[in-house]
């Protein structure tokens, strides 16, 4: 099915040809639409993210990938006149009916940014326990576990086991976000959602966590944004392709990548704009 | 032409750069002047009897300025009661709450207050409290104090909390916590060191001032028991005693501006000590 001139870099773990199997989706959205003021940046979106799979987001830069996504768990209203219509079902609920608690909502839907942006004045610890302990845990064995339980699925443990007390801070740029990982996982969501969380890491440091992005999958349902394709194809089984606040297409990763229906995802890919 | 062209410019920069010297020079000799001069006159009348006497009857040598001294503590530590809360309780409303117009005037109604001159602050106090009270009191100078505190409070806070940036805030949403909590547990401490320093700065601006306790706190040659009678200051006395007639009270001025230069010295100090780092310590 694949044809075998593949027009990505051949990627470390290869896209399945075949469709992935799905077994229903943890988050559908439906004609999504989102502004900052007057400018309308997300239109008409409706997608949905298949549970315990990875699907990614790519586009060109200033496509509305971010504010997308910012809108799944409610941080797009955040920023001030901002506005959101549509809806976004979590395990069938819109997150954006009435009388529904947005905090509540990012409780479920955990978000790991661009930038890692680990608690300034926190230690490594602090900064993995602070979601339960803001929310109000205090029990030390409970903090214990989840803060130990959240660096292992980071894959983070090892190399920060011996210093938790140190500031998180201290950490490299590659362990940092590993620790805004572990932060997100530590109150246990079922969905994580990360905004390019390797674009400000080095290649090597990008390769851990495209690794654990691919692992993570069989736990979480994850949403990961992206303008690098060859990381889209490396971790994802199913990929969008957003233009100018649109969504031109989305289907099975494989299938993006060497098949695309529209001749603009074509162009993308293929690397003749963006 | 090219190379005349060089040559204005060369002056004209020998020039800027030669006035921005000098200025920065009589900026740090100003200073030192004060603080040599100041120290010169001052260290000759400061001994342990200035420290922890009170004044002498008119007329009579030696004694001390202790009543000034505790006086001056009361009032900037009943300023600071009025002072910090209200204006670090406002400062946090204008960074982490206020978008809308309300905001507006009340950063507007802090930059006014601000511009006050510190002698109508004193006859508000004195008309707010002093006559109501008929009375001079402690209570009534540090509260005009407290006044006068507010505003710099107000806007130090704010400035040190937008430093905090807004990816932390978005971490903390992002993890289910309330913005409320978000300030409290994860804005607030990592501001911390700024807001101290504001703070200090604050109470190092208003420990000097003199006009507004003319009206309000006055002045007392013996001890202030409580809060409610008249006190003697650091900077009333320095002021009652430089325009006296006698020589050994002239000496007693320069040792208690002395004594208020090092306190705001320390204060000071200590606020450089606090200010924020570029990194945290790692
Ligand atoms: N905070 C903001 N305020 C106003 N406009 C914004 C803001 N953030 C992004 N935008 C606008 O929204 C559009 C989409 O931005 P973004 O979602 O960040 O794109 P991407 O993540 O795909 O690069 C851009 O045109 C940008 O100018
Ligand atoms: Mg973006």
């Amino acid at each position: 099915m694949s044809t075998p001139s593949e027009p990505v870099m051949p990627p470390r773990i290869t896209p399945p040809a075949e469709e992935p199997r799905v077994e229903g989706a943890a988050l559908a959205v439906e004609k999504l639409n989102a502004w900052f003021g007057s400018n309308h940046v997300v239109k008409d979106i409706s997608i949905s993210f298949p549970k315990h799979h990875v699907t990614a987001l790519i586009g060109p830069s200033g496509c509305g990938k971010s504010t997308f996504i910012r809108c799944l768990n409610r941080m797009h209203e955040v920023v001030p006149g901002a506005r959101v219509s549509g809806s976004v079902l979590l395990e069938g609920d819109n997150i954006y009916a009435e009388g529904v608690d947005p905090v509540r909502i990012r409780r479920r839907i955990g978000m790991v940014f661009q930038k890692p942006n680990p608690f300034p004045t926190m230690s490594i610890y602090d900064n993995v326990a602070a979601g339960l302990r803001l929310n109000g845990t205090n029990r030390v064995s409970v903090l214990d576990a989840a803060v130990e339980e959240g660096l292992h699925l980071a894959a983070l443990w090892d190399e920060v086991k011996d210093k938790l007390r140190a500031p998180g801070t201290s950490l490299s740029g590659g362990q940092q976000q590993r620790l805004c990982i572990a932060r997100a996982l530590a109150v246990k969501p079922e969905i994580l959602l990360m905004d390019e969380p390797c674009s400000a890491l080095d290649p090597i440091a990008t390769g851990k966590i495209e690794e654990l992005i691919y692992q993570l999958r069989e736990r979480y349902t994850v949403g990961i944004v992206t303008h690098n394709m060859q990381q889209a194809a490396r971790v994802s089984s199913f990929t969008g392709f957003l233009l100018m606040g649109e969504l031109v297409e989305f289907g099975a990763t494989g299938k993006i990548f060497t098949n695309p229906k529209d001749s603009r995802t074509e162009a993308y890919i293929t690397g003749r704009f963006g | 032409m090219k190379s005349d062209s060089m040559t204005l410019r060369r002056w004209v920069n020998r020039v800027a750069l030669t006035l921005t010297g000098l200025c920065a020079l009589v900026t740090v000799s100003t200073l030192f002047f004060l603080l040599g001069y100041i120290t010169l006159n001052g260290i000759g009348a400061i001994n342990w009897e200035f420290l922890t006497q009170l004044p002498k009857p008119v007329g009579e040598t030696g004694g001390g300025m202790a009543n000034a001294i505790v006086g001056t503590a009361k009032l900037l530590g009943l300023a600071s009661l009025i002072g910090v809360p209200i204006g670090f309780f406002g400062g946090i409303y204008l960074s982490e709450y206020g978008h809308g117009r309300l905001a507006f005037w009340v950063r507007y109604a802090s930059d006014v207050l601000n511009g006050v001159p510190s002698i109508v602050i004193g006859i508000f106090a004195y008309i707010l409290i002093v006559l109501p009270m008929k009375g001079f009191s402690t209570l009534a100078g540090g509260f005009a104090l407290g006044i006068m505190m507010i505003p710099i409070a107000v806007r130090t806070t704010e400035e040190f909390l937008r430093l905090i940036p807004a990816s932390v805030r978005e971490a903390s949403y992002a993890l289910g916590v309330r913005q409320w909590k978000t300030t409290v547990f994860v804005v607030i401490p990592a501001a911390a060191r700024g807001l101290m320093t504001g703070i200090l700065l604050d109470l190092a601006r208003v420990a000097g001032e003199t006009a507004p306790l003319l009206f309000t706190a006055l002045n007392n040659r013996i001890w202030s028991h409580g809060w409610t009678e008249p006190t003697s200051s650091l900077p009333v006395m320095i002021y009652t005693y430089a325009i006296s007639p006698y020589e050994d009270w002239h000496r007693q001025a320069w040792a208690a501006a002395l004594v208020l230069m090092l306190l705001v010295l320390v204060v000071n100090g200590g606020a450089r000590i606090l200010l924020p780092r570029r990194r945290e310590t790692a």
